[in-house]
This record gives structure tokens, sequence and C-alpha cells, in this order.
């Protein structure tokens, strides 16, 4: 028997699995922007550590 | 031959669109909706991606206790006409295959959500993703006629959690959202009851007009509507009404009300020679009466980001 490279199955599952592959993406994307979002919105000056910081240095 | 091979050439492969008809997405809609609602109405503002993220995530939990609720009612909806068709009595998903769909969704969501806006309103939505797939569904649906009544409250969290997202807290305003889609379930799913019987009949689902009859239901769709309407318009005078909100309100509860006396003024014979009518109608506009009510706490929200909107 033949091996063929493409097989009836790939082609059933290739919408599925393109379709899975550009929602891991944009979870990822996601998840980048949110981080970014995060890191900059922060005010180190509030932090527990910041504060404690704040007053040593007095 | 390859292991591939071995899958029957017309055996039918779950496309992406069922594991999605798995999440119902149309009551996604509505939990997006109301959140998103939940969340513009709050005095706080959210970051318009950390928003997107937490709206996303409360959706992805929304669809995953869907996943769950159908993994487990597969045998009832099988029977009933209007869920026949859903992905698993209709064979295009295995029961397996919703029940890790919908264990992996909720445990991404609730820690998503956690990471993205709060842990309160990652508890809230942990909470209502049990409170829907394991209360209601797995108890409640199948124990007593007041299912419908209590099971409501899963559906009305979403513009809690909303709130929470923005304020981290929770407040009278949120909870009176959460009356407001509370108190309009029951006489939405009863009117559905009425004119879908042999449904809830063959699924032997203890509906209210299973259980106490048709006269009875008809008696508490009135009851209920009384006592939503106190909730829906005494919300037009609160932090998050405002004049559009009551003036909206006014007319979707006169409206409401008047389809509810209609209701409980028919027998069946009444409802058999039209077909349901009335109470077709009455379903009908229950979903206009929520999406308007929503959409008016919304725009009242958005007035007020102007210094425009509520009573101030």
């Amino acid at each position: 028997m033949s091996i063929r490279a493409e097989h009836e199955l790939h082609t059933r599952r290739r919408g599925r699995n393109l379709g899975i592959g550009l929602m891991l993406g944009g979870f990822v994307l996601l998840v980048m922007a949110l981080t970014y979002v995060k890191i900059t919105n922060i005010d180190f000056n509030n932090l527990p550590g910041g504060a404690i910081q704040t007053q040593e240095t007095k | 031959m390859t292991d591939m091979s071995t899958t029957p050439a017309g055996e039918y492969e779950a496309q992406l669109g069922d594991y999605f008809a798995l999440l119902k997405p149309r009551v996604m809609q509505l939990v997006v909706f109301t959140a998103v609602v939940g969340m513009l109405a709050a005095p706080v503002s959210v970051h318009p991606i950390v928003g997107f993220a937490s709206i996303l995530f409360v959706a992805i939990g929304a669809g995953a206790s869907g996943a769950l609720n159908m993994w487990w009612d597969a045998d009832i909806d099988a029977i009933m006409r209007r869920t026949q068709n859903r992905p698993i009595p209709s064979g295009r998903v295995q029961p397996k295959e919703a029940l890790a769909i919908g264990v992996a969704l909720s445990g991404l969501s609730v820690m998503m959500l956690g990471l993205a806006a709060n842990l309160l309103a990652a508890g809230m939505l942990l909470f209502t993703i049990l409170f829907y797939a394991v209360f209601y569904s797995m108890w409640l649906k199948r124990a007593t006629p007041q299912n419908i009544v209590i099971g409501g409250a899963a559906g009305a969290f979403p513009p809690v959690i909303g709130w929470i997202i923005a304020t981290g807290s929770f407040s009278i305003e949120a909870w009176l959202m959460f009356a407001l889609i509370f108190m309009w379930t029951p006489p939405h799913f009863w009117a559905l009851a009425l004119f879908m019987r042999n449904d809830y009949d063959d699924a032997k689902v203890p509906m209210l007009t299973v259980t106490h009859g048709r006269r009875a239901t008809r008696r508490h769709i009135l009851g209920y509507t009384v006592l939503l309407v106190i909730v829906a318009v005494g919300t037009g005078f609160t932090a998050i009404g405002g004049p559009i909100y009551l003036v909206t309100s006014a007319i979707l509860n006169g409206m409401f009300l008047l389809g509810a006396i209609r209701i409980w003024q028919r027998d069946e014979d009444d409802s058999e020679a039209d077909n349901f009518l009335v109470e077709r109608k009455f379903f009908r506009l229950s979903l206009w009466y929520l999406f308007l009510h929503f959409g008016a706490i919304l725009v009242e929200a958005t007035l007020r980001s102007y210094g425009l909107g509520g009573w101030a």
C-alpha cells in the first residue's frame, strides 16, 4: 500500500487545528498585553517594600 | 496501514464549531453583555485591556459551565425537542470530551480572572460555575419545581462579577442588577415551559407546569412579574439608574405586567386555540426586557462619565 503524505483525515482536521492554533496564539498575545499593562501600572512607591525603603532612607 | 487510517473515513469528526456550541454561545452573549454593563456601571474605571481580558475569562467560565451542564444533561437533552440537536445528543461530541473541556476551561478561566482582575472576582466566577454546573444541573433541576427560581441565580451573577472586576468589592448596586435577572428568570422560563410543555413532561424534569399544573404556573408568572416590576422600577431611583433608565423601565414593565396578566387570565383552551400566541409573545418580550434594561443602565453609566447621566 502506498504511503500518502496527505491523508483524508488531515484535510478534515485542518480547520480544527488551525482554529486551535489561532486561539492559542491569541491567548499568548493577550497574556503578553496583560503583563505589559500590569507592570506599567504598578505604583512602586506604594508597595510594602517601597514603604519600608522610604522609611529607612528617612 | 497507519494508525490514523483505522478511523473509519465516514465517521464524523467534531469541528471547532461543535465544541463552540458546547459552550452555549447564546447564554454566553447574555453573560458577556450583563458582565460588561456591571463593569462599566461601577464607579471605578478599568484599563481597556484588563477589562477585555476579564470579560473574556468570565465568558469562558460561563461556557465551561455550559459544557458541564450539557455533559450532565445529555440524557434529557436527547429527549427534549428543543435540545436534541445539541452537540452530545446529536453525536457530534463525545460526553467525555465535553467533561474534559468543561473542567479545563473552568480552571483556566478562574485562574486567569484572578490574575487579570482580582481574587474576589475569580472566587465569584468559581462559585457561579459550581452553582450552575453542580448545584443547579446535578441536583436542583431534577429535584424541585423551584429549580428555575434558585437556578436563576447562576445567570444573575455575571453583572456582580463585572462590578467586582472594577471595584474589587460588593455593593448594593451590583446586587440590584443581580436581583433584576434573578426575578426575571422565573417568568421567562415558565412562559417557555407553557408552550414547550411536552418537552419537560417527556424528560420528566419537575418543571412547575408538570408538578403543580399549568394554572399554578400562570399564577406564579404573574406573582413573580409583580415582584420583578418592583425591583426593576425601584432600581431606577438608585445610583445606577436615572431618567433614561426610569422611562425605559416604566414602559417595559407596563408591557411585561400586561402580558403576565393576560397569561394569568387565559385558560388552556384559549392557549390551544391560538397556539400559545400570548405566551410566545411574552417570552419574546422577556428577551427584549432584559436587554433593554441593561442597555439603559449602560447608557446612564456612559452619560455619567460625561457628567450627564443619573440623578445628579
